[in-house]
């Protein structure tokens, strides 16, 4: 096995942060940088970097955990479909516990609803062809790296013919909402620093933009505390220089090509749509949509009364999900809203920043300066 | 949501394989990297093998943090 020990040896960590301190001060200036990606965000959390990396550098969460960019519509439609009859829905753990306009699917279930919580859309699948008497439907959220997977479970129903398995597609892809916050004047971004396992897919080459069209200094990164700090220490060298590229840091995994099969794939089964994030609106081709020659599978358009959305009252997520604030600004964090009972989606999954920030920073009081 | 693990093949046969890290053992599908190989360190997401993990490329990095490790404290 590959040893990730260096990558968490202190004696490098501090050299890395001696590093990036010595650059901010050649500068003589204060550095924002954006993570894209709720692993880079529950990792910077979890490693306590941005104390240590002190007022100098910035790291601000940006719309990078998939299930907390889901509108509040997504789960509406998803739980009027599994109250129709003979339906049993099929959920990443991640969606369990979100809440709708009403409840959540855990509450849901509770009362009867039929949902099942996977660790891989096969699993679905499998509890599809084991109950050929049921419609199940997958709720397929995410990004890039768990669109093709999707794709590919379509493809196994397909070789197995497995007619009762239906998807609900929520995903999205990274590159649309980045454009947004890179040319978002309050947020005066200095960097970006991109998805690793997203880029495994698309290859890193898709980002090119940031540098060609906003001159915006980018980084790929793996995600050991050393990775993410090399990272930080590459837009904050870029920056100072006045240079701008896409550097890949995660050469172990990501190259500048997409995977070419999953690509095949994902282009197969789906298209892009404009598609709603929470916080930050309709963003034009930022979704995937079922193609129309799969419609026999997309339960998207099974006809349901879904309830007008409200939005939970008070929850402040969409504003942290774009950068605008960070959790402890939300006056219900860590009040009304924790882990256990989270009043927005942001404090549910361990890659939410809300949640990030209540496990790893609530006691160092580090609102946005 | 976009996790990943790195786990080692073990064996394959056209669709699927047996990976394992520390001992524990599981089935993934390798229709979005057939390409993979038995001895390879697979990243692993939501029961599928989306990509492979370089050693060649690990040393580097390793390299390249202990350059920067002796730049920052010149002895
Ligand atoms: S702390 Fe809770 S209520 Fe406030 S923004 Fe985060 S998720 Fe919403």
């Amino acid at each position: 096995m590959i040893s990730q020990e260096p990558f968490r040896d202190p004696r490098l960590l501090d050299s890395l942060f001696q590093a990036i301190r010595s650059e901010a001060e050649l500068a003589g200036r204060r550095f924002s940088f954006m993570e894209v990606c709720g692993t880079h965000t529950h990792a910077i959390a979890e490693a306590g970097l941005r104390r240590r990396l002190g007022p100098q550098v910035r790291l601000i969460s940006g719309p990078g955990c998939p299930v907390c960019v889901t509108p509040v519509e997504y789960l509406d439609r998803a739980i009027a479909l599994g109250r129709l009859p003979g339906v049993r829905l099929a959920t990443f753990g991640d969606l369990f516990r979100v809440p709708s306009s009403r409840g959540s699917l855990e509450t849901e279930a509770a009362e009867g609803l039929r949902v099942e919580v996977v660790y891989s859309p096969r699993d679905a699948l499998t509890l599809a062809s084991a109950h050929p008497e049921e419609r199940v439907v997958f709720l397929a959220v995410g990004f890039e790296t768990t669109a093709p997977a999707i794709a590919a479970t379509l493809a196994e129903a397909d070789r197995l013919n497995v007619c009762n398995f239906y998807i609900w597609s929520g995903h999205k892809v990274v590159p649309p909402p980045l454009r947004l916050l890179a040319s978002d004047p309050g947020l005066a971004l200095d960097g970006l620093l991109l998805p690793g396992h997203v880029s495994v897919l698309t290859g890193w080459g898709i980002f090119e933009f940031l540098a060609t069209d906003f001159g915006l200094p980018s980084a790929v990164a793996g995600f050991t505390p050393a990775d993410i700090l090399l990272g930080v220490l590459e837009l904050v060298r870029q920056r100072r220089k006045g240079e701008a590229r896409v550097t890949n840091l995660y050469g172990r995994a990501v190259r500048r090509e997409e995977n070419a099969d999953a690509r095949r794939l994902m282009d197969r089964y789906f298209a892009p749509i404009d598609s709603d994030w929470r916080g930050m609106g309709v963003i034009p081709g930022s979704g995937l949509a079922l193609r129309p020659e799969w419609a026999e599978r997309d339960a998207g358009l099974w006809p349901v009364t879904v309830p007008e959305p409200i939005e939970p009252a008070g929850c402040r997520c969409g504003e942290v999900l774009k950068g605008a604030i960070s959790p402890p600004e939300c006056p219900l964090f860590a009040a009304a809203c924790d882990p256990d009972s989270p009043v927005g989606a942001c404090m549910v999954s361990s890659e939410g920043t809300c949640a990030a920030w209540y496990r790893h920073e609530r006691y160092r009081g580090e609102a946005a300066p | 949501m976009c996790l990943a693990i790195p786990m080692e093949l073990k064996e394959r046969d056209e669709y699927e394989a047996i990976v394992e890290l520390g001992g524990v053992q599981r089935r993934v599908s390798l229709l979005l990297f057939p390409e993979a190989a038995v001895g390879d360190h697979l990243l692993i997401h939501a029961g599928f093998a989306i990509g492979r993990v370089d050693a060649e490329e690990a040393r580097l990095t390793i390299e390249g943090l202990e350059r920067i490790a002796a730049q920052a404290r010149p002895s």
